[in-house]
């Protein structure tokens, strides 16, 4: 119980921080679309527009809480919870710096991996549960696109599992003391970032919400805070992958000078930025199109990245 | 510890006997998936995390969601939790559930003469561990499944292949 | 591949210029004069309404949202009694503008007329008339028309030669 006390804090900061990030998240996705594309972006309410995200957060609670009378009731409210609760619980493992990280668990990667895949309940049973053909249409779109993107996702981690020989994130960032592990593993990098892309339902991938075709797809009957649920939850999914490429890939909180919890939300916030950026540049791909690119491009990628780099570990270190 | 252990059993339990239950298709699904969740605590708390993440991923994330989207694609309707609740009469779940009793008291009496009691003694498996075993001593088996999974893809592949292209 | 990078790269290089926005209430924005704003009726260089009811802004108005009711003073004057704008209604095409040959009715540059009630955009003749000419200063339809009215015979205006005695049109 005594070990349970000392963490609380840990959890408690944690928790507020990535929270008050991803709503922070929503005032910068559109400051930063609108200097990509020219313009300002909100900047009314309080300095540089800060307060637009307390103004929105008002807004959305004021709302009419509606659930609709042909909706199965209990799965409607369920599912925007299973997608905070199962990315709030990925950040148990995140290391943030060497003593800051909730559980250190020695399969902390594969942690990770399992709660990315439970996420995908909740896109699936908000289309199931809404009873409407478009949120249908969305929840049958996400549980194809998640399902077959987290095989090589899970995949294109192996290699730096490999490199480590753990599948503990501490493990993994001291690891890349010399070599930050985008270099090994640079295909393994690109793999990764773009599953993540996909898992988060972010604008190349959104086909389940795909506004053009399917109104707002899995959440079309969704009003109020669930709808902002939804809405937090992916952009705590984007904060998570983000961190999870500076964990895997970038060292972690590693850098010379500046404090590791700094350097870690550089790397972070610079991964951030790149999401916004490609939701910016890429126009959404068709259905077939991102089904071809998963199975027929990525898995055979993942696949070759893996033999090369288990080939290279043998030859560098033969089991005795 | 123990506490959780009774816990997660006890969640495990009383929802896979929801699975039986439930008129709905899907909400039967959902109890499906808290039920392998539970496990997975199990798992995890006799030490070995690494079959209690292979649980969550490969059975409560990747399995399931398949089964929910047939069950979504099926479309069932009213009709279908008539028919469910047709078959819950004590006429069609009496002969079950008498075996499955029989196999409850023979765990229970097998647990009472402490026949299986050094299973609370688990030793942590770390995942290099589960390997070295997967990949050593059991490697026949491994070789087998992957034999059976094999025939799998190839005939998923065979049903799924596109035969308009194939003509031209 | 290399496509896509590149189109990536060309939207990052975007953060670097300058917002085309401009930040309205703040940055008046620049509006030519010509502007087809808020809808006025001007008076003539004497201070008397331009207007002489002739309905044509009226017919040429493809939302129909002007209406009025002409009048006469004792002069002969024609007037509209009243005259009536539904803003909730007008597209601001500037028809009425081009219809009316007394250069009563013109388009001016305010475009900031919102309200919180609908029933308040229906501006009256009170609302629509300035004490000004507008666009065009000097023009004053009566001086250089033909039509007779109180203290202006025809023949008086300017530019027009006096009406000729049909009889005494003699060969």
């Amino acid at each position: 119980m005594n070990e349970v006390a000392s963490r609380l804090p840990i959890i408690a900061g944690v928790l507020t921080m990535v929270v008050t990030l991803s709503a922070l998240l929503i005032w910068l996705e559109r400051r930063l679309l609108g200097f990509w594309q020219e313009r300002y972006g909100p900047n009314r309410v309080g300095p540089f527009g800060l307060l637009q995200v307390v103004a929105d957060m008002i807004k959305i609670f004021m709302k009419e809480d509606w659930v609709p009378p042909f909706a199965d009731k209990a799965v409607f409210v369920i599912a925007p919870a299973v997608i905070i609760v199962t990315v709030l619980m990925s950040f148990a493992v995140v290391p943030f710096t060497p003593s800051i990280v909730v559980a250190d668990l020695n399969v902390g990667l594969l942690f990770f991996l399992a709660m990315s895949s439970l996420s995908a309940y909740s896109v699936v049973l908000a289309g199931w549960a809404s009873n409407n053909k478009y949120s249908l249409l969305g929840g049958l779109r996400a549980s194809a696109q998640m399902l077959s993107y987290e095989v090589f996702m899970g995949l294109s981690l192996m290699g730096v599992v490999m490199l480590t020989g753990s599948f503990n994130l501490g493990d993994i960032v001291e690891a890349q003391r010399d070599l930050w592990f985008c270099i090994p593993q640079i295909l393994g990098f690109i793999i990764f970032l773009i599953a993540g892309l996909a898992e988060t339902k972010r604008i190349p991938f959104d086909i389940p919400e795909a506004e053009a075709e399917l109104v707002a797809g899995f959440h079309t009957e969704y009003s109020g805070m669930k709808f902002g649920m939804f809405f937090v939850g992916e952009y705590l999914g984007i904060i998570l992958i983000s961190a999870m490429i500076t964990v895997l890939f970038f060292g972690g909180w590693q850098g010379p000078w500046l404090p590791p919890a700094v350097w870690f939300w550089i790397k972070t916030f610079l991964f951030i930025c790149l999401f916004i950026l490609l939701r910016a540049a890429l126009p959404r791909l068709r259905f077939d199109q991102l089904m071809t690119f998963g199975w027929k491009v990525m898995l055979p990628l993942a696949l070759v990245n893996l033999a090369v780099t288990g080939a290279l570990v043998l030859i560098g270190h033969p089991p005795k | 510890m123990t506490g959780a252990f009774y816990l997660a059993s006890l969640v495990a339990v009383v929802s896979t006997g929801l699975v039986i239950t439930s008129l709905n298709a899907v909400h039967a699904l959902l109890y499906l998936i808290v039920s392998f969740l539970g496990v997975a605590v199990v798992f995890f708390l006799l030490g070995a995390p690494f079959i209690a993440m292979l649980e969550i991923i490969i059975y409560a994330g990747a399995i399931m969601v398949l089964f929910v989207f047939v069950v979504m694609m099926l479309n069932l309707g009213r009709q279908a939790i008539e028919q469910e609740s047709a078959w819950l009469m004590p006429r069609i779940w009496v002969g079950p559930s008498i075996l499955s009793a029989t196999l409850l008291v023979e765990l229970l009496y097998l647990f009472g003469f402490g026949v299986l009691s050094q299973a609370g003694g688990i030793m942590g498996q770390a995942p290099k561990q589960v390997s070295v075993v997967l990949l050593g001593p059991y490697l026949i088996g491994v070789e087998l499944a992957s034999m059976l999974l094999l025939p799998g893809l190839v005939g998923a592949y065979h049903l799924g292949r596109d035969l308009r292209n194939e003509d031209a | 591949m290399l496509k896509l990078l590149k189109g990536i790269w060309l939207v990052f290089l975007h953060a670097f210029t300058r917002p085309v926005t401009i930040q309205y209430p703040d940055v008046k924005p620049y509006l030519p004069p010509r502007w087809r704003g808020r809808i006025i009726l001007s008076r003539d260089p004497d201070g008397e309404e331009r207007c002489v009811g002739c309905y044509l802004c009226s017919v040429a108005c493809p939302v129909d949202c002007i209406a009025l009711q002409a009048t006469e003073d004792e002069h002969g004057r024609r007037y509209p009694a009243w005259f009536r704008i539904n803003f909730s209604r007008c597209i601001f095409c500037g028809y009425c503008e081009e219809a009316c040959p007394t250069y009563a009715i013109q388009l001016t540059t305010d475009f900031e007329m919102s309200e919180y009630d609908r029933r308040n955009l229906v501006y009256e003749k009170e609302d629509l008339l300035i004490s000004g000419t507008g666009k065009y200063p000097g023009y004053n339809f009566y001086r250089v028309s033909g039509v007779q009215i109180g203290g202006k015979d025809k023949g008086e205006a300017e530019h027009e030669a006096s009406p000729i005695d049909l009889r005494s049109l003699m060969p």
